[in-house]
């Protein structure tokens, strides 16, 4: 039972950074579909680098930066040029599956190197990682998954507690009047949504580095799609949305652990059961009215100026 | 925050300037992936020349990219219906596995009965099957409001693994000597050839037709529109919304459905998997460029088509990975999205920036 459980906080990473990357994006008032698309864009890039290079860090910049790009295209059409962010966020993710794998086919069965990989090995964190249990499951992990427990902790302080937090937060609410108490509307929907797609690009590079540390076409399927229904079911917090990451991170593993758990099912029909249980949670979410829950107000309303 | 450029509302512009900015739009983005094409050394000249000849440069290879057209097409034609009354249906690709799923399923079980029964029986299956798995996300949207874009997506998910279940578990074929493989249809289970392509060019053609005299002619077809253009509009006129969403989908989930059996029948012979080759999401681009109109998309589709097929071609001649095609379709759909702004707006450099009256757009 550790053992899953220590394997499902591995699987939950990709789906954190994707959703706190898309509450992000969301909470300064736009709705990007192109998670999908821009986890990819970070996962080949990501592994390109470490591939050619064998640096993990500078991997992981370029995962954060090639998200970031696709984020800024989508920004670019949505905010400046009020694009249909629905459209435009599809395209992005047709775009960047496209994009991982015209560039990563020829790094198809390649391998992350050996250094690589013993950087993203497991680290147990002392004292925190004695504790019976909950130590042995959280923190006896790799330096990725710390980095996603910092980021929930950085985002909600960032959210909840800052100005700048605020005010991106009134930009998503209501656009116009923030707006109008001189708020950089544009200036804060570029920053939240590139900031995001960074995000995002991360979550990607997980899967491509750690999860599986050899290329394969598709690594992400799904997952951003996931993402996005997380943040409705975190409902935009970032402590709920490491909960949420973690159900899903574990369901989505059951295939490969079921037979060691005794039970036998068809894996194919296991793995139905994540976007089964999205489907749940977008029915579900349906009818939430409790006020902290409820998506911001302008969420992928175009705004512009001068059609006030 | 002065800014040297003004931006001023347009009144609706003539069809042939808006289909001239987005001609430019698409020249713009072929130019803007030909330099992406530099940066991996590769010849944007050779690549598009050889595209080109690729799929359109013998007979064979015409009829091949007709082929890949006809899929795209009745696709297209079923995610614009449901587009129309925006109504984000990104689950073709389920809608045409299940389709493919329920056809194959009469054509494994009754390849018995002549011919031309067994394809109508499985033409209907299918349609009904994609019609079937457009309407549960439709159902919960018209009844709750449910958020149908990552509903219908999921359902791809949902379809692929029981496809993918069905072709390693019980329909696997037991004579295919361990290859994870379902067994072929009958003769009788497979579409006729007209003109040396599958008879579905003919079905396509049809479609197009009738979809356009749909959406512009008919009653439904309007309040498709209306509902689209604003929900409060469409109840103030008394419509009953519901029942239009409802038909909508069965309409949109069924045509790719129909899309599902046509690969089955006549691409794959069989079931397999792979049979939405991603012509679920291509229609969600394609249907977008031709701007929701039915003989727009049938042009949309044959120039996507060349470059699909052409996409194969330079894999098999140049080494070059077929996904470019799929990068350069993102890349036009973005230049088309952006430029509809300019179909919306007129950009004017400001003559005295302290005289303008409104700023500008502050990006």
């Amino acid at each position: 039972m550790i053992d899953f459980l220590t394997a499902a906080v591995v699987a939950t990473m990709p789906l954190l950074f994707a959703t706190l990357g898309e509450i992000l994006t969301e909470k300064s008032g736009s709705l990007n579909l192109g998670v999908e698309g821009m986890m990819l864009m970070g996962a080949v890039f990501g592994f390109s680098t470490v591939y050619n290079t064998g640096n993990p860090f500078l991997a992981l910049c370029a995962a954060f930066l090639a998200g970031a790009v696709g984020a800024f295209i989508f920004a670019l059409i949505t905010v400046t040029f009020q694009g249909n962010q629905v459209v435009t966020g599809l395209t992005l993710t047709i775009f960047g599956a496209g994009f991982s794998r015209f560039v990563g086919d020829h790094m198809i069965g390649s391998s992350v190197p050996r250094a690589a990989q013993d950087f993203f090995g497991k680290v147990k964190i002392p004292l925190l990682g004695d504790i019976p249990f909950v130590g042995q499951i959280f923190f006896r992990q790799d330096v990725f998954v710390y980095l996603g427990y910092i980021m929930v902790a950085v985002l909600s302080v960032y959210i909840y507690k800052t100005r700048p937090g605020l005010n991106m937060k009134a930009v998503g609410e209501n656009t116009a009047a923030a707006d109008a108490s001189g708020i950089p509307v544009n200036l804060y929907k570029y920053l939240h949504i590139v900031a995001g797609g960074g995000l995002c690009g991360l979550g990607g590079a997980y899967l491509g580095i750690v999860s599986v540390p050899m290329w394969q076409e598709d690594v992400v399927t799904g997952r951003g799609w996931i993402a996005v229904a997380l943040v409705i079911l975190a409902g935009w917090n970032p402590i709920k949305a490491l909960v949420g990451s973690f159900v899903f991170g574990a369901l989505s593993i059951l295939g490969l652990w079921q037979g060691s758990m005794g039970i036998h099912i068809s894996q194919d029909i296991v793995n139905m059961f994540p976007y089964l249980a999205t489907i749940l949670i977008v029915i579900i979410s349906t009818h939430k009215n409790r006020k902290e829950d409820r998506p911001p107000g302008n969420l992928s309303d175009p705004y512009f100026r001068e059609e006030r | 925050m002065k800014s040297p450029i003004k931006i001023i509302k347009r009144g609706d512009l003539s069809k042939k300037k808006t289909v001239m900015i987005q001609l430019i739009a698409v020249v713009l983005s072929l130019v803007f992936a030909g330099i992406v094409m530099l940066f991996f050394n590769l010849n944007p000249l050779e690549v598009f020349s050889t595209i080109v000849r690729g799929s359109i440069g013998t007979d064979i290879r015409i009829k091949q990219t007709i082929v890949r057209a006809i899929p795209l097409i009745i696709a297209s034609l079923g995610i614009l219906v449901a587009f129309k009354m925006k109504f984000w249906n990104i689950g073709g690709e389920g809608q045409i596995m299940m389709g493919a799923l329920a056809s194959s399923f009469v054509a494994l079980n009754f390849g018995d009965l002549p011919k031309p029964l067994l394809l109508l029986l499985m033409a209907m299956a299918g349609a009904i099957a994609g019609g079937i798995w457009g309407l549960i996300p439709a159902l919960f949207k018209a009844k709750m409001g449910t958020n149908e874009t990552i509903f219908t997506l999921m359902m791809n998910y949902v379809a692929i693994k029981y496809v993918s279940y069905l072709q390693y578990g019980p329909w696997r074929d037991p004579e295919a000597k361990g290859f994870p493989r379902i067994p072929r249809f009958t003769d009788n289970g497979v579409l006729p050839k007209v003109a040396g392509v599958h008879i579905g060019w003919i079905f396509a053609l049809l479609l197009v037709v009738a979809v356009f005299f749909f959406m512009n002619y008919t009653k439904k077809g309007y309040e498709i529109a209306v509902v689209g253009e604003s929900l409060n509009t469409a109840r103030y006129a008394g419509m009953h919304v519901p029942s239009i969403i409802i038909t909508a989908m069965l309409i949109s989930g069924g045509l790719c459905g129909f899309v599902g059996m046509i690969q089955a029948s006549a691409v794959e012979k069989t079931l397999v998997y792979t049979i939405s080759g991603n012509y679920g999401f291509t229609a969600i681009i394609t249907a977008w460029l031709a701007r929701l109109n039915a003989i727009a998309t049938l042009f949309v589709c044959l120039a996507f088509a060349v470059l699909l097929q052409g996409a194969d071609y330079i894999q098999l001649s140049m080494h070059v990975p077929s996904a470019l095609a799929q990068v350069v379709q993102g890349v036009i759909l973005f230049f088309v999205l952006g430029s509809d702004f300019f179909i919306r707006y007129r950009v004017r450099w400001a003559k005295d920036s302290s005289k303008t009256t409104g700023e500008g757009a502050s990006v």
